[in-house]
């Protein structure tokens, strides 16, 4: 949870599920068969799923059964799907919520922020990083750049705040600047720049990993036809190195999508405070103080399925999307 | 092997050259533009290269600092005021010991855990003609989209009867897909023949794991390894939510509690009056304390991490 999700395009499109198991590389055998015979066969492979498959019932699959106490009362120490049915109770009741509205403005305001910030950033330093010719170079901003991902949130909310305190270092050159000094981590306008800002310096490194891995894999005898045809550095970047990279790019675009509505969630919980939560307060840290701190359970989690149920559907749209215009999809 | 890395890196070098000079023959102007450019990438660059270590540096900075200087606002790249004081005031904490200790347990038993779940669980659907496959998979990528949030496995883990103890920590979240999705890619990129060469040979399925196939799988398990184990040891909300005994609590929370304000430096052996003044200051040993693991694994996490990310993007 602490590691923020990355996923290997390809990875995800290599085996779309219902795919697999044709046995495309034409092994020992070639049909499947019947269960009985797959058993008797693979006993022991089966053996080694057990485990791990009740892992995902146990920790992913009976949470997600346990979302139905969202309609029904939830007593504390009772069952984990609730006491008796109330329909849409909790849906009405977070409908008529402001706080809740708020939070799902902020949580609009700073996934958009982070998609316009925090996602260009990693190409455009990709890009840069593989326009450099000192190879030595490229691999030391490369292991400092990438040192922000392997801290803990925790660390990194520590480093925030006592950068942006009053006496930190952003006050420092602000007051050197502008001989004035601004209360940052309290100041309810300063809580986007200073999220969104550390959102970068966080991931603007290890999210170009990808995008380089990419770019090595750039035929360099498209360059060389380009430059036959005139093409200066520039125009040798807009049409050879950005169309060779654009499946990753949409791929990771896609994924980000799918978690526009999880901001940030334990970096803010972490920062944020009652002074700044007009515009800090987020869709999960909202649910996390109702049903965490207040213990209105059902409630929260009919909060928490709804965020779910976007984000699902935002990852699905934006799949489809990117399927029907640019060819490339996630399954 | 070795000769022919370098014949392709010459080649390239050589090309890249060429792309430069077409250029720089071709026009004056251009290659003047060229060198601009190359200047702004490199102040660029530069500048993300700063930006990036800066706060690291002030961190160590401010651990060394007095609290005086630190108030004053005047630290930023060196210490002011040397003092070594409050490293001698964490190191002499002994609930701070009690929690490293934690995390170095919880680290452990973690990984280990995950590493069993996940290579066996990759092994298996990495098997191209094992009937349910395409379910298996699915099972495990349908939960990258959709999970069942906060509440839910708030509750479940609560009603397990996990709380206030070490499972609760290390069992929610055992399986990264993420990693699994790696580890299967690299299983199928193994030969076939050498596992159907042992199992001629009359191994089992079992045998095949663990005398051939494992044994020739030491860097993805080394890469594995070290992802879990930087989780694990910077992982902070599962304890939180779940683990209310101090004993119990790993170095994060003992940090985090200090960020929030739930543990001054009071009880880490302040007075009543600079409690308040020493905090950054204390923050940041704790900081660099905790930090320090995690740099001396980097350069092995560095060397790995990328040919990890490449083994799961790299599919033919």
């Amino acid at each position: 949870m602490a590691m923020r999700l990355e996923i290997p395009p390809e990875a995800v499109t290599a085996d779309p599920p219902g795919k697999g198991g044709k046995n495309r590389n034409g092994g020992r055998r070639n049909k499947p068969g019947s269960w009985k015979v797959a058993i008797t066969r693979d006993w022991r492979l089966y053996t080694l799923v057990l485990l791990p498959l009740i892992y995902f019932a146990v920790f992913r699959y009976l949470p997600m059964a346990g979302n139905v106490i969202a309609f029904r009362q939830f007593q504390p120490g009772g069952s984990i799907f609730g006491e008796k049915w109330v329909g849409l109770k909790y849906v009405t009741l977070f409908i008529n919520d402001p706080s809740f509205w708020q939070a799902f403005q902020n949580t609009i305001i700073l996934g958009v922020l982070t998609l316009l910030f925090c996602f260009p950033m990693p190409i455009i330093f990709a890009l840069m990083l593989n326009e450099l010719r000192s190879q030595k170079f490229k691999k030391l901003v490369q292991t400092v750049a990438y040192l922000p991902h392997f801290m803990s949130v925790v660390i990194i909310a520590g480093m925030i705040l006592q950068n942006f305190s009053m006496t930190g270092t952003v006050n420092q050159v602000a007051n050197s600047l502008f001989g004035t000094t601004v209360n940052f981590t309290q100041d309810a306008g300063w809580f986007r720049p200073m999220y969104i800002s550390s959102e970068v310096w966080q991931t603007m490194g290890w999210g170009a990993i990808l995008y380089l891995a990419a770019l090595t894999r750039v035929d360099e005898s498209l360059y060389e036809a380009a430059r036959i045809d005139g093409a200066n550095r520039w125009q040798q970047t807009w049409h050879v190195t950005l169309p060779a990279i654009r499946p990753t790019i949409i791929t990771l675009l896609i994924l980000n999508i799918g978690t526009f509505m999880a901001v940030g969630f334990e970096k803010i919980l972490l920062i944020y405070n009652p002074l700044n939560y007009e515009t800090s307060d987020v869709i999960s840290t909202y649910l996390y103080r109702v049903g965490l701190e207040s213990s209105n359970f059902s409630y929260a989690a009919a909060i928490g399925m709804f965020e779910s149920v976007i984000g699902l559907t935002l990852i699905l749209s934006a799949n489809a999307i990117s399927k029907r215009l640019a060819g490339t999809s996630l399954w | 092997m070795v000769k022919g890395t370098t014949m392709k890196d010459t080649l390239l070098k050589r090309n890249r050259a060429g792309r430069d000079t077409g250029v720089l023959v071709k026009d004056m102007k251009v290659s003047r533009s060229m060198w601009v450019f190359r200047g702004v990438n490199l102040v660029f660059l530069l500048a993300v290269l700063f930006l990036t270590v800066y706060p690291f540096l002030n961190i160590v900075a401010q651990s060394f600092s007095s609290e005086g200087f630190i108030n004053a606002g005047q630290v930023n790249l060196f210490p002011m005021g040397f003092n070594v004081e409050t490293y001698r005031l964490i190191l002499a904490d002994s609930t701070f010991w009690n929690n490293y200790g934690n995390t170095v347990l919880y680290t452990v038993v973690a990984t280990t855990i995950s590493m069993v779940l996940t290579t066996s669980f990759a092994y298996a659907i990495a098997k191209k003609d094992l009937k349910g496959r395409s379910v298996f998979i699915g099972i495990a990528v349908f939960t990258m989209f959709f999970n069942g949030g906060l509440i839910p496995n708030y509750v479940l883990i609560s009603s397990l009867g996990m709380r206030d103890t070490l499972w609760a920590v290390v069992l929610p979240n055992a399986i990264s897909v993420f990693n699994l999705l790696i580890m299967k890619s690299f299983f199928e990129n193994m030969p076939r023949e050498l596992e159907e060469a042992a199992a001629i040979d009359g191994l089992t399925q079992y045998g095949v794991l663990f005398r051939v196939v494992l044994p020739l799988s030491k860097a993805i398990v080394a890469t594995m390894v070290l992802f879990y184990a930087v989780a694990n040891w910077n992982s902070w909300f599962q304890a939180f939510l779940y683990l209310d005994n101090p004993d119990l609590f790993p170095v994060t929370i003992y940090l985090r509690n200090m960020i929030a304000g739930v543990t001054t430096a009071g009880s880490a052996g302040g007075t009543a009056e600079n409690v308040g003044q020493i905090a950054a200051n204390i923050q940041s040993v704790t900081i660099v304390l905790t930090v320090i693991p995690i740099l001396c694994v980097y350069p092995f996490v560095q060397k790995y991490f990328f040919s990890g990310v490449m083994l799961g993007s790299v599919k033919e």
